[in-house]
């Protein structure tokens, strides 16, 4: 059980809506950045003088760049409507990780410099002056938002408090005050290609290293391939799956199905990151500077295909933004759409009668999935909305033989971050992520309970790192969140190739 | 009486050029702002047939509310679909001949006048009962509950209580197309009821009242789901892709 330096939440049957205590998480903010870390991404190292001025300007920008935020910050009604919907706020009590109380934080800022009302009759509208003491709430209160997106399900206007908080994010950036966290893994990327900062030579090391484990256990030679010019398909995928548990039991589940699709398939050391942190940060900028790697790998690789492992904002990224910000597609097969989810393309072999199971090997689980905030609230799988659900669930039924979902009010587009979402997977932010996740841990205990769930399959790093570090604060087991592609590595029955079975003593084969 | 009469012409001028340049403003500034990217709320509909009706549904049964909120949605439905039938009550004021429609409409409308009252009242015991809805509310949330309340108050009070000559508010108003002033009745009432309504045309557009034409602008609502399909790409963004 992990020690916890506050106090953990009471797991109840059904999530209640705590009474606002004002403040209660006035003291959480993650570590600012260092200069080493901003001045890659195009930052100032430190606040800059005359901030004000310099936030309001860019706030100005932003007004005129994103459609979003300047009709969200009108059309707020004060309705009430969001403000018992975030993890946060649920987990907290804190009215400032209400939605709107959130949004406020931007909008009383927003109605003083911008609108008519703000500058004449500031104290009637709730209009404030861009103060030392509101930056303050902004960097603390901006960073318990993990742009999961469930308010903007609930909102008559749809007003999306991600889209807020990642303005927020890009102004304070601007000025000189950012996240440690979110700014030194960007600055990773580009230097070395991953948010963990592996270099090619250990990425190469590792798959070797998995491509005999996998023979050893099962007597087939899975192929682990990167850098292959000429394959098919080009996966990319989350860091963490190169090496920490769970993740890694998911990409040799996508080995195994890659080996039995017949399709060829390659990793690349240049784009070995899915993640996108530009997005967190709101900067179009890095987003876009971040997605050209993708590009620029595809095409030195000579691939037909592209397609994304299991990250949750990595695939908002990829269906949504990836063919704005590094498209047109126009030299990959026309046949498939770009890019394509791995639970995709494994669905599509299911459907094809292209792969064998043996459900008995996952007998030892009793299985629920947590959909992942960002692929069912900012994203698609296959040809109809709702793809997103129905095809993880198709796959995790086609795997196992005991499947149960939790309650509705907290599965599909209803579902709840997992709480390490949108850039707050740090520990200098243990207390949030923890008391954030409290919600979807009422729901997985109550299933585990009901049914007697053991394991919990997601489809999105951050939620299986945050999942991991935060079961045991509520006396559950980290081994409880796995990877949806672990099931259908363990169940996978594996066509061996014909010289497998001899030249196990020798490794020659050139292939 | 003179004075009244050109005060209140020059009033309804005045809120009527206010709300109309206002609000065009707005919706000239929300449909100039490009949105970069791609963000419809998911499950979206894949076609803009799909989206005109998640659209309409938003519109016209504020479906979105309705998953958020029960009491809020109806409370909030009863005084918007209240006002609606008010509004179309009252178009009689304003057109000769009386379009059969809001003939047909006139006795629908008294239920409006009291329907939002209640979805109002409702509203605003929200913003006083539930301490989340309290925490955010700021004077203007509840001067405009104020302002709306007391418009339909005195609407319905002259209608049952203190009647007025409303074959005079009709020329008053019909007047004012032609400039030529007509006397307008200076029952008290009647003077609230339309400085109220006027105050609530000028300050429509400074207001959260521009949720109405808001919504329709909304990249969350009015997206369809096909960016792999589709490349979507703002102006701005483009000329980033020629450096």
């Amino acid at each position: 059980m992990a020690k916890a330096t506050f106090l953990v939440p009471e797991l109840t049957q059904y999530t209640e809506v705590p009474a606002v205590t004002p403040g209660a998480m006035a003291h959480s903010s993650p570590f600012v950045a260092k200069p080493d870390f901003q001045e890659p991404l195009g930052y100032p190292g430190e606040l800059v003088d005359d901030w004000q001025n310099k936030a309001i300007d860019k706030m100005g920008e932003l007004l005129g760049k994103y459609r979003s935020l300047r009709v969200y910050m009108d059309a707020c009604v004060k309705c009430g409507a969001c403000t018992d919907k975030c993890h946060y706020f649920l987990g907290t009590s804190d009215p400032k990780n209400m939605p709107v109380g959130r949004q406020d934080l931007m909008r009383k800022v927003y109605r003083r410099y911008f609108t008519v009302a703000g500058k004449l009759f500031p104290k009637l509208v709730g209009a404030e002056d861009f103060t030392k003491e509101v930056l303050d709430d902004w960097y603390s209160y901006f960073h318990q938002c993990s742009q999961c997106r469930r308010c903007s399900v609930f909102c008559p206007y749809g007003i999306d408090t991600a889209e807020i908080s990642m303005a927020a994010r890009e102004i304070m950036d601007c000025i000189g005050v950012g996240q440690k966290y979110c700014n030194e893994i960007i600055a990773k990327v580009y230097k070395v290609g991953n948010n963990l900062g592996l270099p090619g030579p250990a990425l190469i090391d590792t798959l070797e290293g998995l491509e005999e484990d996998v023979y050893d256990e099962t007597g087939v030679r899975v192929r682990y391939p990167i850098d292959q010019v000429g394959a098919e398909v080009l996966l990319v995928t989350p860091s963490a799956d190169f090496f920490a548990e769970p993740h890694v039991d998911g990409l040799i589940g996508y080995g195994k199905m890659f080996h039995e699709s017949g399709v060829t398939w390659t990793l690349s050391t240049q784009a070995s990151e899915a993640a996108n942190f530009g997005m967190f940060i709101g900067s179009y900028d890095n987003m876009r500077r971040i997605s050209q790697r993708i590009r620029e790998a595809a095409i030195k690789l000579k691939v037909k295909r592209i397609v994304f492992g299991e990250c949750g904002h990595a695939w908002r990224v990829a269906y949504s933004f990836l063919n704005t910000l590094a498209g047109p597609w126009d030299f990959l097969d026309p046949r498939y759409p770009v890019p394509q989810h791995i639970c995709e393309f494994t669905y599509d072999l299911i459907q094809q009668g292209k792969l064998t199971f043996d459900k008995s090997e996952n007998d030892d689980k009793v299985m629920t999935f947590h959909d992942s905030c960002n692929v069912a609230r900012a994203s698609r799988m296959g040809d109809t909305p709702g793809g997103q659900f129905e095809i993880p669930r198709a796959i995790i039924r086609a795997t196992c033989n005991h499947f149960y979902d939790m309650d509705e009010d907290t599965i599909r587009d209803r579902t709840f971050c997992c709480g390490g979402g949108g850039g707050l997977l740090t520990d200098d932010l243990m207390e949030l992520r923890v008391k954030g996740a409290k919600p979807r841990m009422d729901a997985l205990n109550n299933v585990i309970q009901e049914k007697g769930v053991t394991h919990m399959a997601a489809i999105c790093a951050i939620c299986k790192t945050q999942f991991s570090k935060v079961l045991p604060y509520y006396g559950m087991d980290m081994s409880q969140i796995i990877s949806l592609h672990q099931l259908v590595g363990d169940a996978i029955v594996l066509t061996p190739d014909p010289e497998d079975a001899d030249d196990d003593d020798s490794d020659d084969d050139d292939d | 009486m003179a004075f009244l009469t050109t005060f209140y012409a020059f009033l309804f001028y005045f809120a009527a050029l206010v709300f109309v340049t206002g609000v065009l403003f707005k919706i000239t500034q929300y449909a100039r702002t490009p949105a970069p990217l791609k963000i419809p709320t998911t499950p979206a509909p894949t076609t803009t047939s799909g989206v005109v009706l998640r659209m309409t549904r938003e519109v016209v049964l504020f479906e979105s509310l309705f998953r958020g909120n029960k009491w809020t949605w109806i409370f909030g439905w009863m005084f918007h679909f209240g006002l609606l039938l008010v509004t179309l009550r009252h178009l009689r004021y304003f057109i000769e001949p009386v379009w059969f429609p809001i003939e047909l409409v006139q006795p629908f409308g008294i239920y409006g006048g009291m329907a939002m009252i209640v979805g109002l009242t409702g509203l605003w015991a929200r913003r006083f009962l539930v301490d989340r809805v309290r925490y955010i509310s700021a004077p203007s949330d509840h001067l405009i509950l104020a302002l709306l309340v007391l418009i339909g108050v005195s609407g319905l009070l002259m209608k049952f209580v203190f009647h007025s000559d409303i074959v005079e508010i009709k020329a008053f108003f019909m007047g004012l197309y032609a400039y030529d002033f007509q006397p307008l009745p200076s029952d008290p009432l009647l003077l609230l009821h339309l400085f109220l309504v006027a105050l609530l045309l000028i300050i429509f557009p400074y207001s959260k009242l521009l949720h109405a034409p808001g919504l329709f602008f909304s990249p969350t609502r009015n997206q369809a789901d096909n960016p792999r399909e589709v490349r979507h790409i703002a102006p701005w963004a483009q000329q980033l892709e020629q450096k």
